[in-house]
């Protein structure tokens, strides 16, 4: 358990003259659920931009399974098995939900435009595979009744899911989840920590996540990383890194700021 | 209303979805094989008109409609694959092989023009393609030697091995041959993972990337299957209206093409064909109309172009899933009859709301 699946060391990039990300570097081991933590604009969503290659980091590297991963074009990066949930929901819109979990299988295409234009044998074969393992997918986070729903029609909560789907469906080694609880309700919270540890459990998959909500990460993750304006504050289980002062005051404030704003009695 | 049992995944990916399809795409088939002999020459020669701008709009249905690129110079691959099936054919070159030199030679087309679509977004790849159409279209114009320039080029019929084909039902037939063939790549293409990277970057390009597909790869094959159909419908063209000048390839002509997979209801295999018809029959019954209009209206000049801007304009603000969408409303309405509500289509409007990416 204890084989590091990715490592970033030392990233930081620029954008003009804001330094987002400061010379960061942690370990994902093989198999544990990492969380990203950090108040809002701590650079966390650039860290998952950084190892997605949407961004290129002005220095440092990052390793995934020993290969340089900012070596790589972008959309390379998910056949190395790497997938992404994004904050803000990036579905496909107005194809169905099927339809947005078998382009998550792209990785996974084994014919050329000839097989798909003549729809070959060989292609029938491969739309047949790849209709398993999604509805192997679809079953496992209860999708079935949205099977044929177009996305533009489905309530948030429920996209929340599809996209988690999406993922799942390239049968990655790293997931990255984006804030996976942002605009769910209690329920559906609960939902998604029992599926993030299932996830885990079941198909072996290593989850790197970013969360806000304190009680899903401290119930699902194995490690967390703090970070404040960029750079890291400190590492550690949960209960560690709650307890850390630094942490404490990025995000309640230090004894200091709280006594400056007391009135005088 | 209709519900469909699945019991296997074959089911899912077979095109006729239930009885229904196979009964009406059957009875389409036979009045099409059918109508030489049921139609007048000149409903015939529309009809072959029909299907030559369903092949054109098949091909841009496929980049505009599919993978959400726009060109507003389509006329440009039209007029590609017409001049080359016309000096190949006029040089004795076999009907097959000018045909697919044709294709072939839009589609290279097509390669060199995506080339900046994979830089340029939106409006500015409208612009691009806008300007491309203008030089295609002065080389047809200067280039005398090979395309006869402003005077035109007569183009003689087809030959496949030493029989001619006639104009009229021989001719209607090799479309209906070409459009059948296209149609059936169309919808292989779309249910497979070609087609779905193509709905993929329509739809979100962040995230397409992130699913592990070739922004750059995809966008251009999308222009070159796309270029590809225009010019095997303008390799039709040629032999349908004998007579190729420059100005068949203006802008007018591209927009005329948009103008027809927008109506026909962007994002669906049916708006080519639906948008085609539209095309193809809307001169008629203007010119039918003209007759019953006041003079001053009935005999101005322009009429065509304002009555096509207005319907262009009632369609983007009334129904902007175009033909196509409207019939699944009605249709809608009638298999649910009668809960049909209001916003039952209403959607987000989010076409091409994400992030694009260079």
């Amino acid at each position: 358990m204890t084989e590091v699946l990715l490592s970033a060391e030392d990233i930081s990039v620029r954008f003009g003259g804001v330094l987002a990300v400061n010379r960061v570097s942690f370990e994902v081991r093989r198999g544990e659920v990492f969380t990203l933590i950090g108040p809002n604009g701590a650079g966390k969503t650039t860290v998952f931009n950084l190892i997605s290659r949407i961004y290129t980091p002005t220095s440092g590297r990052i390793q995934f399974e020993g290969i340089d991963l900012t070596q790589q074009p972008p959309h390379a990066v998910a056949g190395m098995g790497i997938a992404r949930t994004f904050q803000n929901i990036e579905l496909f819109e107005h194809a169905s939900v099927l339809q947005n979990l078998l382009i998550g299988r792209h990785t996974h295409r084994s014919t050329n435009l000839l097989d798909d234009l003549l729809f070959t044998a060989k292609a029938r074969r491969a739309a047949l595979a790849d209709r398993e393992k999604v509805e192997r997918i679809i079953d496992f986070l209860d999708l079935q009744h949205h099977r044929d729903t177009m996305i533009a029609g489905l309530p948030y909560g429920v996209r929340k899911v599809v996209e988690l789907a999406r993922a799942l469906c390239a049968e990655p080694k790293l997931l990255l989840l984006d804030e996976p609880s942002s605009g769910l309700n209690v329920e559906e919270t609960q939902d998604m920590a029992f599926w993030i540890d299932d996830i885990r459990r079941e198909f072996g998959i290593t989850v790197l996540m970013v969360e806000h909500d304190m009680s899903l990460v401290s119930s699902v993750s194995d490690r967390v990383l703090a970070m404040n304006q960029g750079e890291v504050l400190a590492t550690g289980t949960p209960a560690e890194v709650q307890a850390h002062p630094g942490v404490i005051e990025a995000y309640l404030g230090s004894e200091e700021d709280v006594s400056s704003l007391r009135r005088p009695l | 209303m209709r519900f469909i049992f699945k019991t296997s995944y074959e089911q899912d990916i077979r095109l006729a979805k239930h009885g229904g399809h196979v009964f009406w795409y059957s009875a389409l088939g036979v009045f099409l094989v059918l109508s030489p002999w049921l139609l007048p020459e000149y409903w015939l020669a529309q009809l072959t008109f029909v299907l030559i701008y369903s092949v054109v709009g098949l091909g841009l249905m496929l980049l505009a409609g599919f993978t959400g690129l726009f060109s507003i110079g389509h006329a440009a691959f039209l007029g590609v694959g017409a001049y080359t099936q016309a000096v190949l054919n006029n040089h004795g070159v076999p009907f097959p092989i000018a045909l697919a030199a044709a294709g072939l030679l839009s589609a290279g087309v097509g390669v060199i023009v995506g080339m900046p679509a994979l830089r340029v977004k939106g409006i500015y790849l409208g612009i691009a393609t806008l300007a491309f159409g203008f030089v295609v279209e002065e080389v047809f114009a200067r280039w005398e030697s090979v395309t006869g320039g402003n005077a035109g080029l007569f183009v003689q019929a087809p030959q496949i091995g030493g029989w001619e084909v006639g104009t009229g039902t021989p001719f209607y037939f090799l479309c209906l041959a070409v459009v059948v063939i296209a149609t059936f790549a169309i919808l292989n293409l779309l249910r497979s993972p070609t087609g779905r990277a193509f709905v993929a970057i329509r739809d979100s390009e962040i995230s397409a990337q992130s699913m592990g597909i070739h922004l750059a790869r995809y966008k251009t094959l999308s222009f070159a299957l796309s270029a590809a159909l225009a010019g095997l419908g303008g390799a039709l063209y040629a032999h349908q209206i004998q007579f190729l000048s420059p100005e068949q390839f203006n802008i007018l002509q591209s927009i005329d093409l948009l103008l027809m997979v927008v109506i026909g209801g962007l994002g669906s295999v049916h708006g080519a064909f639906l948008g085609a018809i539209f095309l193809i029959s809307m001169p008629q019954l203007i010119s039918l109309g003209k007759d019953w209009l006041p003079a001053v209206i009935g005999q101005a000049p322009g009429l065509q172009s304002a009555v096509y801007g207005l319907v262009l304009v009632i369609f983007v603000l009334f129904e902007p899933l175009g033909i196509y969408g409207r019939w699944l409303k009605v249709r809608t309405f009638f298999q649910v009859f009668p809960f049909y509500r209001k916003g039952l289509f209403k959607r987000q409007k989010s076409f091409q709301k994400s992030d694009r990416l260079k």
